[in-house]
């Protein structure tokens, strides 16, 4: 925890003018738009990767609601995230087809390699693991999501040929 | 628009990418050229035709020939073969699959293909293709002949019913919309499809996007809308892609924004994403979700008809039931009647997943029985293996046991049986799945997310989770079954949108028909499929161990010892059943007890 937090504060993007001036194109384009929140804050997620409080802060100013209302709509939705990810992301989808197809044993392969559980990033600040809803391609059961590559029938033994590429990328 | 007489798709997946497809392209284009064939056929660029595991590949239409493993070199010779000798050139055709898309296989005798009829036949970032398809017609048609209340009840007659779930007929949808004398009104698509298994709506709106505009340009003009919104779920990036793009094209041609088709008529359209709530697939926690707020359901009445999206009247429809519309426009409310049963009008795509031969998708009309979808269209259990349950409607519908296979399906007799038709996924099981087991993983994806609005739903699955835990984890009660029982008749009544409402079913549907299974788990502590693995040991077989030590390599807890040559031992205490052993051994030589 103290290593994400570590990374969350190193880089924080209010403080690097590149990012700051992202989020604040993101408000600029999208303010007058009727439900404004959702549209910013999804846009925010996808060119930043996180939403910290921070943000959420600079956010709600920026469009002129509480924060209270810009943090309740962040903790409603899975997939806003508040804290800083890994570089990469494998994600399980656990939808019926995947659950039945295996996934399990990929997560407990994934643990054996990676040496984490789902919902956290590695020390290195590499790779993020997460459980994730059906992502929708249940004919290729069980899946998992490699940033945003859909791996489809994958199984146990092929776990480390899976995960190599983003782990030697580190390296 | 020029007329070919043959197309080549050529699949620029990722993984063909890699493996040069553009420079199959690109030669296919430079020996049409030289073969003077270059007006004659059409090489277009398209994804996931299923084979790229031996891309780069190509799609030969009409005929649907599938090539795979092509290098530019063989181009010519490709070319020479097919375009102008007429023949197939067999040493390139993909042979070990029988299916040629992973997801839309050539339908069966028994489909009906009305919503997906264009998907992986068209190129759905090209509008002109949906044009050469008929598209728009219906549009055109309802323009310059008919009034909005001649269109509704075009819709009307033909009985199409609400396909997110519920069969509510469209049609009295849209009258009660025309009827609310406010303005402005909206025009709601809910692509938010989160039933884990259910992927229909998704390959619609990737593969004929257009489809989706059309019937909601046609529901606007009926209710009087000037603005849309399709809700698409924040899982699905190609498929807002792929909307945003048809979105521009019908622009640029006139076919959304100001004086439509010069008719007078204005309508717009915009995609919103979600951000991963399953509720938001409930219309008034979407609409919520559209405002800006947390997707939190609220009572009806009002209905969205009056009361909808920023207050003001609003008709939400599913994704595959605009994409009917367009086609029931075109041939006649009659000819859609003419499909399906009694009391329910037309086809149902459903996206078959689980333990059966062919996953995919399927387009049936109503009134096929389950036997039909499993066995002659699914082409019955994988890996030889008895049928066990299948389970309907998604985490909110039931399992039903094999004296359910000859139910039609429909609206009706689902609902009648204790399960429901939801958006229609439909997940086959086979004899090695446990049903409390099953039970349990939909009550912790419902626990999970229930909205927490209403307490039933909020603390009634989570306590209905730990109960269900406790009978995996041989720690089960004989008193559990009745409280399971209280809870789920509780939870059912109390809550007030459909996910509480329907989130006990999975539990309630097993508890009935595979009751002897929970009995199993608490009387004598044993799971009869062997998956719950705090009642399950694996242990190593004298005779066939054969000491190859593959399984102690690939053990993530090391808990399998032997010399090499010998028969291996798997420690019970430490091992996690997670099962990995088994799938490598390569001599069947461990069993779960």
């Amino acid at each position: 925890m103290s290593a994400t937090t570590a990374t969350v504060q190193k880089n924080n993007p209010l403080t690097d003018p590149v990012r700051k001036q992202l989020i604040d194109q993101i408000v600029d384009q999208n303010k007058d738009r009727p439900g404004a929140i959702m549209v910013v804050l999804n846009e925010v997620q996808s060119a930043i990767g996180f939403i910290t409080t921070e943000m959420q802060d600079y956010i709600a100013h920026r469009l002129q609601v509480p924060a209270s209302r810009v943090h309740g709509v962040v903790s409603f939705y899975s997939f806003f995230t508040t804290n800083a990810r890994g570089t990469h992301t494998v994600k399980f989808c656990m939808g019926t087809a995947c659950y039945v197809g295996g996934t399990p044993a990929l997560i407990e392969k994934t643990k054996q390699i990676l040496g984490i559980e789902p919902g956290n990033t590695t020390p290195d600040g590499n790779i993020t693991v997460e459980i994730c809803r059906c992502v929708g391609a249940c004919s290729q059961a069980p899946v998992i999501l490699v940033d945003e590559d859909v791996i489809g029938r994958v199984k146990p033994n092929k776990m480390p040929q899976v995960l190599k590429p983003i782990q030697e990328i580190a390296e | 628009m020029a007329i070919f007489r043959s197309h080549v798709l050529v699949c620029v997946d990722p993984e063909c990418l890699k493996k040069g497809a553009h420079d199959i392209m690109d030669a296919l284009q430079d020996e049409l050229v030289t073969k003077g064939l270059i007006d004659e056929i059409q090489v277009l660029e398209t994804s996931r035709i299923g084979g790229c595991d031996n891309g780069p590949e190509i799609m030969v239409y009409p005929e649907g020939v599938h090539y795979v493993g092509i290098s530019p070199d063989d181009v010519p010779y490709l070319v020479e073969e097919h375009f102008l000798k007429g023949r197939t050139a067999e040493k390139f055709v993909l042979k070990e699959k029988t299916f040629i898309d992973e997801e839309l296989s050539a339908p069966t005798s028994k489909e009906v293909r009305i919503v997906l009829k264009n998907c992986g036949i068209i190129d759905p970032g090209n509008i002109e293709e949906y044009l050469a398809e008929g598209g728009y017609e219906g549009l055109g048609k309802v323009l310059t002949s008919y009034t909005p209340e001649e269109t509704i009840d075009i819709v009307l007659r033909s009985g199409l019913g609400g396909r997110g779930g519920a069969g509510f007929p469209t049609g009295k949808k849209w009258q009660f919309c025309r009827a609310t004398q406010e303005w402005p009104k909206y025009m709601i698509c809910n692509a938010d499809e989160g039933d884990p298994g259910a992927f229909m709506n998704r390959r619609v709106l990737e593969g004929d996007p257009h489809a989706v505009i059309e019937g909601m340009i046609i529901g606007a003009y009926a209710v009087g809308s000037s603005q849309g919104y399709i809700y698409c779920r924040a899982e699905y990036p190609l498929a807002i892609k792929t909307l945003n793009i048809a979105i521009d094209q019908a622009h640029a041609l006139g076919l959304l924004g100001k004086d439509i088709l010069g008719s007078g008529f204005d309508f717009d359209l915009e995609v919103r994403m979600g951000a991963g709530a399953f509720v938001c697939g409930e219309e008034t926690a979407l609409m919520a979700s559209i405002e800006g707020k947390r997707g939190e359901p609220r009572p009806r009445p009002p209905f969205p008809a009056v009361k909808g999206l920023f207050g003001k009247p609003s008709n939400v429809n599913n994704v595959e039931t605009y994409a009917n519309v367009p086609q029931i426009i075109i041939n006649g409310p009659e000819w859609y009647a003419s499909y399906g049963t009694e009391k329910s009008k037309g086809t149902k795509t459903f996206a078959l997943a689980g333990d059966v031969q062919h996953t995919g998708l399927i387009e049936v009309p109503f009134g096929l029985t389950l036997r039909e979808i499993i066995f002659d269209v699914g082409g019955g259990i994988k890996d030889g293996k008895a049928f066990k349950a299948i389970q309907t409607g998604g985490p909110m519908g039931g399992c039903l046991p094999a004296e359910f296979l000859d139910l039609p399906v429909d609206y009706q007799e689902l609902a009648k049986a204790g399960s429901i038709m939801g958006s229609g996924g439909l997940v086959v099981m086979d004899e090695d799945t446990c049903m409390v087991d099953i039970a349990r993983f939909f009550m912790d994806f419902v626990q999970d997310e229930s909205c927490g609005k209403c307490t039933p739903c909020r603390v009634g699955t989570r306590r209905i989770l730990e109960i269900l835990e406790g009978i995996c984890e041989g720690r089960g009660k004989e008193s559990d079954l009745d409280t399971l029982e209280m809870l789920c008749e509780q939870i059912q009544e109390d809550s007030l949108c459909g996910l509480g409402q329907g989130a006990p079913n999975p539990v309630v549907s097993t508890l009935k028909h595979f009751r002897s299974e929970y009995e199993a788990h608490i009387k004598e502590k044993r799971c009869p499929a062997k998956v719950c693995k705090p009642l399950i040991r694996y242990d190593i077989v004298d005779g066939p161990c054969t000491g190859c030590t593959v399984c102690a390599r690939n053990c993530p807890v090391n808990c399998i010892t032997g010399e090499r040559r010998q028969t291996h031992v798997i420690d019970p205490d430490v091992c996690v059943r997670c099962g990995i052993c088994m799938q490598v051994c390569n001599f069947n030589a461990i069993v779960i007890n």
